[in-house]
C-alpha cells in the first residue's frame, strides 16, 4: 500500500467517524437521502408484502413465489432463528418492515402475541378454513401446517404392545434403551408444556426424572440422528417429529433406507381416555406495525388454499390445517391417529416452566 | 523511555488520533455495553434459576473446552510452524502454505461432516459392524459428539491462528541468532526450547488467544455436539425462557472470561513488546533433515492438513455427488453476496485496526489502551448476541431519524438503517475487530520507536517515516490481517441471520438453513462453495508470510 492509498483510507474512515459524531441533524439528512437514494427499502413500494420467516427458505420460498405468480404481489423474504426475528421485531416496533411473522412452533407466536408486536385479523375465509384449537383465541395468529412428535421404535428389539404413552416412558422396563436430543429444543420443550397442561408440574418433573434415567446416552443431535440411532442400535425409542422420517422413507441414502426399514412409528396416548399424539403447528400473525394488510391477508389466505396445503403434506410430510385435505401419502401406511387438541395457546404459556423443570431434571 | 520516545513521536497529531479512535472504540463496544445495560433489568428468579441449575455446568465445560482447544492448537500449530520455517523436509513448501487451509473449513461445518463419518450411523462404524459381527455397544469407538469431539474439531479449525502467527515468528528470527546458539553449543532441539520458542511467545500466545476467543464464542459445533457451553447456555436463555437479560447477564459472565484472556496476553507481551531487531533477515540456511526425521516432520505437517482439511472436503465432495442441491446460477449470486460483504468488511476492520493501533502505539494514556482493549471484546461474543446488540441502538437511531425527518418533511420514512448492509458490516467490525488487531499490533510491535528514531534524526518529516519504514514493513501484518478477517466474514453465520436485509442470502446462510433443517447432504454444495471462496486468501495468506522479507 502507498502512501496515498493509506491517507484515502484513513481519511474515508475520518469523515465517517465524523459524520457520526457531529449534530444528529447533519448526518440524518446525509444519510437519509444517501439511504433513500441507494439502499432504498422495499416497503415504500405498494402490493407488496415483506415475510420475516422461521421457517426455512427452502419450505416456503417455492410457495411466495407461486403466490407472487398468482397475485402480482411482491413478496420479499428474511429467514432466521424465529427468538431473533421476534426481537428484530420488537426493537423495529411501530416502523418495522415486517407484514408477516411465520413460526414453526406455537410458543414462539404466542410469545410474538404476548410482545405486542402482532395485531388480530379475521376473515369469514380464514374463520372458516382454521379449527379453533389452531388458532390463538383472540386471533392473533393462525396455524398453516401441523406437526406430529410420537414415538419410534426399533421394530426388532421393542414388543409394540408394551408401549403406550409419552408417559410411559419413563417406566422403568426401559431403562438404558432411550434417546432424545437436549432440552433446548423447542419440540421438546412444547412437548413438556403440554405435559404441564395435563398433568401438573410435580408430575411432569418426575417424569422428566424418569425418562432422563431410562437414557441409553446423553441428548444429543437432532431428529434424523435420534432415528438412525434407533435404526443402528444406540437405542431402542426416541421421540422424533414424523416428517424427519417420512422424508427419510423417501430418500436413496442408505442409512435413510436403513431408518426406514427397521424403524416403526407409534402413535401415542390413544387410548380411549387419553390425550392424542402431541402436534405443534407452524403459522403466520400478522406484525402490528404492517403497512400492507391487506396484501398480507392475502398471502396467508394462499398458505391455506388447498395447493399449499397439499404441498406441505407431498413435500414435507406436515399434516394439512384445513379439513379434507389429504395427510402426507408416506405416513398414511402407519394409519389414523388421534391428534391432542389442546389449545396451543397453552404451550406458550407453559414454555417457561418447562424450561426450569427441564433443567432441574437435568435434561441438558 | 519508551513511553518519551512515544511522546515525541509526532506522525499523525496524537490528541487528534486518540480522539479517533477512543470514538471508534466507543462505537466498537456499542453492542457490547446495550447488552451490559441489558443485566440490570433481568428477571432475578431466572437468573437464580441458572445460578441453582446449569450455571456450573456452562463454566466448566467451557473450561474444559478452552483449555483443550489450547493445547490442541499448540500441539498442531507450533511445531507446524517451526518444521516448515526452520527445516527442509520433503514437501515443506507446499505444506507450508497447504497448513492454512483448514482456516478455510468452518467449524460448524467441519463438526457435521465428521459427524456423518464417525457417527454410529457412519460408513466407518457400520464397516466395523459388518465385518465383526459385533453391534452397537459390543465394542469401543471415539465418540465425535462429546466435548472430546468438540475440542478435537475446533482444534483441527482453529490450529492456523497459532500456525500463522507462530511461523511469522519463527521466519523473523534471524538466521543468525540460531546459527550463534549452534556456535554455542545448543543441539536444534535445545534451541528451539531455549531460543526459538521464548523469542516466538508472544505471537503463539497471541495466535492462542485469538483460538479461544473463536472457541468461546463457537455456537454451531457445541449445540450440535450437545455440549453445554456458556454460548449454548446463553442461546437457550435466550431462546427457552424468552429472556434476553438473563441471556446478557451469562454473556457478560462470558466477557469476564475474554476480559481475563486480553489481560494474559497483554501480561505475556508487556516486556517483550519491542524485542525484534527490525528487518528480518530471511535465512535460507535451513536444517537439513535425514531421511527418517524427513519422514517423521513430514507426517507432522501432513495430519493436520489431513485431518483438518483433505478429510472434511472429501466427505463434502461425496455428499454434494448425492445432493438434490445443484450448483447452479443462484450460487453465483450467493457467491458474489458473500465475496463482497468479506472484502468490504475486511476493508473497514483493517482500516480502524490501523487507528487504533498506531493512536495505541503513539499514545500511552489509559483511555487509548482501555478503548483498544474494549474494541476486541466482540470476537468473544456468539454472533447473535452481537446482532442484538446492533438492532436495538440502530433501531433507536431510526426512530429518531424518522421522527425527525415526520416533522421536517412531513414524509413517513421507512427503517434507514436497521435491516440494511451498513448495519452487517458494522456487526462483522465489531465481531473481527480483535482479529485484525492483533496481527495490525503484532506487526507494529515489530517496528522499535528506536527505528522511528533513526528516521527523524536522518532527516526524514513524520511522513516519510510513515512511507519510507512503516509501510514496508508493515505490509504483512495488514495483508494478513485483510485475509483472516475475509474468510472469517465468509463464515460467520449468525449475524448475518439477523441482520441482513430483504431476499439476501449469502452461501453460510444457505448451507446452514439446510444443514439445521438435518438436511446434511443438500447442504454440502454451499458448504464446498464456502470452503472454495475461502481458498483463494487463504494461499494468498500463505504466499504473503512465506515469502520471506519485505521487498
Amino acid at each position: 500500500m502507498d502512501t496515498a492509498t493509506f491517507f484515502m483510507l484513513n481519511f474515508n474512515a475520518h469523515n465517517l467517524l465524523n459524520s457520526i459524531s457531529l449534530p444528529r441533524f447533519k448526518f440524518t439528512s446525509m444519510l437519509s437521502v444517501f439511504l433513500a437514494a441507494g439502499f432504498a427499502l422495499p416497503v415504500l413500494a405498494d402490493e407488496e408484502v415483506n415475510v420475516y420467516s422461521a421457517r426455512k427458505e427452502a419450505l416456503i420460498k417455492p410457495m411466495l413465489d407461486r403466490f407472487e405468480e398468482e397475485s402480482g404481489v411482491t413478496v420479499n423474504l428474511i429467514t432466521g432463528s424465529a427468538d431473533a426475528l421476534l426481537r428484530r421485531l420488537q426493537v423495529e416496533g411501530e416502523y418495522s418492515p415486517a407484514d408477516i411473522f411465520i413460526t414453526v412452533d406455537a410458543g414462539r407466536l404466542h410469545r410474538a402475541k404476548e410482545a405486542g408486536v402482532l395485531q388480530p385479523f379475521q376473515t369469514a375465509n380464514i374463520d372458516k378454513l382454521v379449527p379453533a384449537h389452531l388458532r390463538d383465541s383472540d386471533d392473533y395468529w393462525y396455524s398453516l401446517s401441523q406437526r406430529s412428535r410420537t414415538i419410534f421404535y426399533a421394530k426388532d428389539r421393542v414388543d409394540v404392545t408394551q408401549l403406550s404413552s409419552y408417559e410411559a416412558l419413563a417406566d422403568e422396563q426401559w431403562k438404558g434403551r432411550i434417546c432424545v436430543r437436549s432440552s433446548g429444543n423447542i419440540y421438546n420443550q412444547s412437548l413438556v408444556s403440554s405435559m404441564i397442561e395435563v398433568n401438573g408440574e410435580d408430575a411432569t418433573q418426575g417424569w422428566v426424572k424418569g425418562l432422563m434415567s431410562n437414557l441409553a446416552r446423553p441428548p444429543f443431535g437432532g431428529d434424523t440422528d435420534l432415528l438412525k440411532a434407533v435404526a443402528t442400535g444406540v437405542c431402542d425409542i426416541t421421540i422424533a417429529n414424523t416428517y424427519y422420517f417420512g422424508r427419510m422413507m423417501k430418500s436413496d441414502n442408505a442409512t435413510d433406507k436403513l431408518v426406514a426399514e427397521k424403524v416403526g412409528v407409534f402413535w401415542a396416548n390413544q387410548a380411549a381416555s387419553d390425550r392424542g399424539v402431541h402436534m405443534n403447528v407452524s403459522g403466520a400473525g400478522i406484525t402490528a406495525a404492517s403497512v400492507n394488510k391487506d396484501s398480507a391477508i392475502k398471502l396467508i389466505e394462499f398458505l391455506l388454499s388447498d395447493e399449499a396445503q397439499t404441498w406441505y403434506a407431498d413435500v414435507n410430510n406436515e399434516y394439512p390445517v384445513v379439513e379434507g385435505i389429504a395427510p402426507p401419502i408416506n405416513l398414511a401406511s402407519f394409519g389414523d391417529f388421534r391428534a391432542d387438541t389442546i389449545s396451543l395457546t397453552k404451550l406458550g404459556d407453559n414454555n417457561l416452566k418447562a424450561v426450569k423443570i427441564m433443567d432441574m431434571a437435568g435434561w441438558k | 523511555m519508551m513511553v518519551n520516545l512515544a511522546k515525541k513521536m509526532t506522525l499523525l497529531r496524537p490528541n487528534w488520533l486518540m480522539l479517533i479512535s477512543v470514538a471508534v472504540a466507543l462505537l466498537l463496544s456499542l453492542p457490547v455495553m446495550v447488552i451490559l445495560t441489558n443485566v440490570a433489568t433481568g428477571q432475578a428468579n431466572v437468573w437464580q434459576h441458572l445460578i441453582d441449575t446449569v450455571l456450573a455446568d456452562y463454566i466448566s465445560s467451557s473450561l474444559i473446552l478452552m483449555l483443550g482447544v489450547g493445547l490442541g492448537s499448540l500441539l498442531l500449530g507450533v511445531p507446524t510452524a517451526w518444521l516448515t520455517s526452520v527445516c527442509r523436509f520433503p514437501g515443506h513448501k507446499w505444506l507450508a502454505w497447504a497448513l492454512l487451509l483448514p482456516l478455510a473449513v468452518p467449524a460448524y461445518i467441519i463438526a457435521y461432516t465428521y459427524t456423518g463419518l464417525l457417527d454410529f450411523a457412519g460408513p466407518v462404524q457400520s464397516l466395523i459392524r459388518e465385518t465383526t459381527g459385533l453391534s452397537y455397544g459390543e465394542y469401543w469407538f471415539f465418540e465425535v459428539r462429546s466435548i472430546t469431539g468438540a475440542i478435537v474439531m475446533l482444534s483441527l479449525v482453529l490450529y492456523p491462528y497459532v500456525y500463522l502467527m507462530s511461523r511469522a515468528a519463527f521466519l523473523e528470527q534471524s538466521a543468525n541468532t540460531l546459527e550463534v546458539s549452534r556456535s554455542l553449543g545448543y543441539s536444534h532441539t535445545k534451541s528451539f526450547f531455549k531460543l526459538a520458542l521464548p523469542l516466538a511467545r508472544p505471537a503463539i500466545v497471541a495466535g492462542v488467544t485469538l483460538a479461544l476467543m473463536e472457541t468461546l464464542a463457537d455456537y454451531g459445533t457445541v449445540k450440535y455436539f450437545g455440549v453445554t457451553s456458556f454460548t449454548t447456555g446463553i442461546m437457550r436463555t435466550f431462546n427457552g425462557f424468552g429472556d434476553a437479560a438473563a441471556a446478557s447477564q451469562l454473556a457478560s459472565v462470558l466477557l469476564l472470561f475474554v476480559t481475563c484472556l486480553i489481560l494474559m496476553e497483554r501480561y505475556s507481551r508487556r516486556r517483550i513488546s519491542y524485542h525484534a531487531s527490525g528487518i528480518r533477515k530471511a535465512s535460507n540456511r535451513k536444517i537439513e533433515l535425514n531421511k527418517k526425521q524427513g519422514i517423521i516432520a513430514f507426517c507432522v505437517c501432513f495430519l493436520p492438513v489431513f485431518l483438518g482439511f483433505i478429510v472434511p472436503a472429501i466427505q463434502l465432495l461425496y455428499w454434494a455427488a448425492f445432493s438434490a442441491e445443484s450448483i447452479d446460477a443462484s450460487f453465483i449470486k450467493l457467491a458474489w453476496n458473500s465475496l463482497y460483504l468479506a472484502a468490504l468488511a475486511a476493508i473497514i476492520a483493517v482500516v480502524l485496526a490501523l487507528i487504533l493501533a498506531y493512536a495505541s502505539r503513539l499514545n500511552k494514556r489509559k483511555a487509548v489502551q482501555a478503548s483498544v482493549t474494549v474494541a476486541g471484546l466482540g470476537y468473544a461474543l456468539p454472533g447473535t448476541i452481537i446482532a442484538i446488540g446492533i438492532i436495538i441502538p440502530f433501531a433507536w437511531l431510526d426512530h429518531q431519524i424518522i421522527a425527525w425527518v415526520k416533522e421536517t418533511f412531513e414524509v413517513r420514512l421507512g427503517l434507514v438503517l436497521s435491516g440494511t448492509l451498513f448495519a452487517l458490516l458494522f456487526a462483522y467490525t465489531v465481531r473481527f475487530m480483535a482479529v485484525s488487531l492483533g496481527s495490525i499490533q503484532a506487526g507494529l510491535g515489530k517496528i522499535t520507536p528506536s527505528l522511528d528514531a533513526a528516521g527523524r534524526s536522518l532527516g526524514y518529516k513524520p511522513l516519510d517515516v510513515l512511507r519510507k519504514i512503516h509501510i514496508p514493513l508493515m505490509k504483512s501484518s495488514v495483508l494478513t490481517a485483510l485475509l483472516i478477517v475475509f474468510v472469517d466474514v465468509l463464515k460467520e453465520l449468525p449475524a448475518t441471520l439477523i441482520l441482513r436485509p430483504f431476499n439476501f442470502n449469502t452461501l453460510a446462510v444457505r448451507a446452514f438453513e439446510l444443514a439445521s433443517d438435518e438436511r446434511l447432504a443438500d447442504a454440502a454444495p454451499a458448504s464446498l462453495m464456502i470452503v472454495l471462496v475461502g481458498l483463494a486468501p487463504v494461499i494468498l495468506l500463505s504466499r504473503s508470510i512465506g515469502s520471506g522479507p519485505a521487498h
